[in-house]
């Protein structure tokens, strides 16, 4: 098989981005197949938050969603890469564990989601009453890492769950892929909003000018999606996004609308505070009230899920705001001039 | 007897609901859950059409997207 690999490998995947330290450096040797895995202690001592360690994670958990190009496939499996994946995983999730203030209950941290504040001051907001297209193409930009998966790590949970939390988790699952029509994919809606805004839309373009607490927003998701051990966290995680995103998307809406950026930029916030007031609903109620029926004692993974994400947003969207509040990018490198769009 | 339950829940060892028979969720607070594709029919005379798998319909009155819930019905602090 292995005279055949190059023929494997998809040409259609993201390159590989540049290492931001000794150990992303190390597992990029590794993908592009020129050196042995980095050691388990550039793990254990490395920022759990930081830009070398988000990275390295980022592109392990890359191999389970499209891979890179011109990296072998059968890596996503590879017992030393795992080794090394696992290592960055106990330090990211025990910084968490350390660091995030956790609800006594799911109700308490509901409760507190779904209160909205007259005047926030977080990215959307300002977004809304007074960002530039050129801060909301590095909004785009920087989110694409994450909406160009948007709900494919949720799928992982499906087999682990069952009877009502499956079910609705399938129904919330099917919208968020479009109700079976490919132009309905909200990733694929997010990728008409990046052409409104002359980004490139190919899935995994702007890693490269990603920084760290960005990419930690979408490590949590594919760390509580690959571990079953993790399904309580991932829904409870899922429930949050999905309370907060309404408004979040009225605010965005509104920007795009302020800003002239274009129809289908407007259409992806419009159709997420319709959609999204519905998944609340159905998240809240049958996925998370069906999972508790069945395993009540996973509660306290739920509330870890839903708090955790609201810190690693809250963490994202200061990095957002101390940039643009000082006059600088929040991106790792500037975008280029916008590209002009065919279709 | 319209609140028979039996008219209300399927027969045990039926598969799915009756065809005719849609469950609506009504919430003390807010919004209605209906299963989609709904058609809804407003005072001026024009429809607002979903094909959403569930919609969630506005009660409070106070979204900007009427008939569908924004979340504008949340308490603020």
């Amino acid at each position: 098989m292995s005279h055949d690999r190059d023929a494997l490998h998809d040409r259609h995947s993201p390159a590989l981005p540049s290492s931001r330290g000794p150990l992303s450096a190390g597992v990029l040797a590794l993908l592009r197949g020129e050196g042995p895995p980095p050691g388990a202690e550039l793990a254990a001592e490395a920022d759990p938050y930081g830009d070398d360690l988000q990275l390295a994670l980022y592109c392990c958990y890359e191999l389970h969603y499209r891979g890179f190009a011109g990296v072998d496939p059968a890596l996503e499996w590879d017992p030393a890469l795992l080794t090394v994946r696992r290592a960055m995983e106990n330090r990211f999730l025990g910084a968490l564990r350390q660091d995030v203030e956790v609800h006594r209950d799911v109700r308490s941290a509901v409760k507190e989601l779904e209160t909205e504040p007259v005047e926030g001051s977080g990215a959307s907001w300002f977004l809304r009453d007074e960002g530039e297209l050129r801060h909301l193409r590095e909004y785009a930009a920087m989110r694409s890492v994450y909406h160009l998966k948007e709900a494919d790590p949720h799928a992982w949970v499906l087999p682990r769950l069952w009877g009502r939390a499956k079910a609705a988790m399938v129904s919330v699952e099917f919208d968020e892929f479009g109700g079976g029509r490919a132009e309905r994919v909200h990733a694929k809606l997010f990728a008409d909003l990046m052409a409104d805004l002359g980004l490139e839309t190919a899935y995994g373009v702007y890693l490269e000018h990603s920084p760290a607490p960005a990419l930690a927003v979408v490590n949590l998701m594919s760390l509580l999606g690959l571990h079953r051990a993790l399904r309580g966290a991932l829904v409870g995680h899922f429930a949050a996004v999905e309370i907060t995103s309404s408004p979040g998307s009225r605010r965005l809406a509104e920007a795009m609308r302020r800003t002239g950026a274009g129809p289908a930029a407007e259409f992806f916030y419009d159709e997420h505070v319709e959609a999204d007031a519905v998944h609340e609903q159905v998240v809240r109620h049958e996925v998370i009230g069906g999972l508790l029926e069945e395993e009540p004692y996973l509660e306290d993974d739920v509330v870890f899920g839903m708090d955790a994400t609201v810190f690693l947003e809250d963490r994202l969207g200061d990095h957002v705001m101390a940039c643009w509040q000082a006059g600088r990018p929040a991106l790792r490198s500037p975008l280029p001039e916008p590209v002009a769009v065919s279709a | 007897m319209p609140n028979d339950p039996s008219e209300r829940t399927p027969a045990p060892g039926t598969s799915q609901r009756p065809a005719e028979a849609r469950r609506v969720v009504v919430p003390r607070r807010g919004p209605m859950l209906v299963d989609g594709p709904v058609e809804v029919e407003l005072e001026d005379g024009t429809v607002a059409s979903s094909d959403r798998f569930r919609v969630a319909l506005c009660t409070c009155r106070l979204s900007e997207r009427y008939p569908w819930c924004d979340t504008s019905h949340r308490r603020r602090r």
